[in-house]
């Protein structure tokens, strides 16, 4: 990351960009987990489940907050689909319990490695989220290694299951490395790491999880990108209208 | 599915200095998922600084049936309570 210098600075817009990146991220991640409650496989892992989430809705209000200077639960509640800026892999259908634990290694795995690196950033409020987050989502990607790994070198049907969880999630992994002009003016001035720094110790370390659960190293299909863009899949527009529903309908309801 | 699981029981320290105290249990396939169930379900709150779990099948139980003669014959010694000597306020978790 390079120093800033006041010509190269990043304009209000990239930064505000940035944040709903990374709160949609967590918001989005957070709410597909919290329909798991009451649904997991055991109680143990329905406990589990809503921890993570309610992990990543927190990560959420706080990016939010500051995105919306301190009005989080408009942007969360009151943007349509095409404002939302989180990658197509966190809006993904849960599918069965291997499946949620293929996006979620996926995705914490990106996110660690992420936040580590945002602790250095040049943006201080950045830096005191990540250093709390970083921590919670070092977690997240601990379990779904265990999960992946238990799975993965466990019955026949688990590895089935958990080898198809992989290859629906893997087209949408080029999206988490990809660099916009947003990117690019915020890694240059230091505030954002250029995601493409740490694709290699992505991809290997995936694939050490894999090769410790038996699994291959799905093969590369044709990226799926536009996110970051507001170019969602279908799936997004289900997600928002279950979370946005009760607040659009009665906006003076308090909870 | 949980009953393929089997039981460990959970033992929390809540704070350096105490013991690991009981907390309840937990279904897990191995010992590292029982450490990972364990916190997610008894360390939601910052209740503990460290955990441990051991499989409920190494635990050796005393019978209840023998409740009588293992614990009953100590009720009436009432000199094996240290309950003589004055403990200074100051004096936690004794």
């Amino acid at each position: 990351m390079a120093t800033a210098s006041p010509v190269d600075a990043p304009s209000v817009d990239s930064r505000h960009d940035y944040l709903l990146r990374l709160g949609d991220d967590s918001l989005i991640l957070g709410q597909r987990l919290s329909k798991w409650c009451g649904h997991a496989p055991v109680l143990e892992v329905d406990l589990s489940l809503a921890n993570l989430s309610l992990d990543l809705i927190g990560q959420a209000t706080h990016l939010l907050e500051e995105a919306g200077a301190g009005d989080g639960d408009k942007l969360a509640f009151h943007r349509d689909v095409l404002d939302f800026r989180n990658c197509l892999l966190v809006e993904q259908p849960n599918g069965d319990f291997a499946r949620t634990m293929a996006r979620h290694l996926l995705f914490s795995t990106w996110q660690h490695m992420l936040f580590e690196r945002l602790t250095r950033s040049s943006d201080r409020f950045l830096v005191e989220f990540a250093s709390k987050a970083v921590k919670e989502v070092a977690y997240h990607r601990e379990l779904s290694s265990e999960w992946v790994i238990r799975l993965g070198d466990g019955t026949e049907e688990s590895a089935r299951r958990m080898a198809e969880g992989l290859d629906w999630n893997w087209r949408f992994v080029p999206e988490l490395f990809e660099v916009d002009e947003t990117l690019k003016a915020l890694s240059d001035s230091g505030i954002a790491p250029d995601p493409r720094e740490f694709e290699d110790e992505y991809r290997s370390a995936i694939a050490n999880v894999l090769a410790e659960a038996k699994l291959d190293v799905p093969a590369d299909q044709r990226p799926i990108l536009g996110g970051r863009r507001g170019h969602h899949s279908e799936h997004l527009g289900h997600v928002l209208a279950v979370m946005q529903f009760l607040p659009r309908t009665y906006p003076d309801a308090t909870w | 599915m949980s009953h393929d699981w089997p039981l460990w029981e959970v033992f929390v320290r809540t704070k350096g200095g105490l013991s690991h105290r009981h907390f309840g249990s937990v279904h897990a396939p191995d010992a590292e998922l029982a450490l990972r169930h364990a916190r997610d379900t008894y360390t939601r709150r910052q209740e503990g600084v460290s955990i441990w779990v051991v499989p409920s099948a190494a635990i050796v139980a005393s019978d209840p049936e023998q409740a009588g003669e293992l614990f009953e014959p100590a009720a009436d010694k009432i000199y094996r309570h240290p309950t003589f000597y004055d403990i200074p306020d100051e004096v936690k978790h004794i």
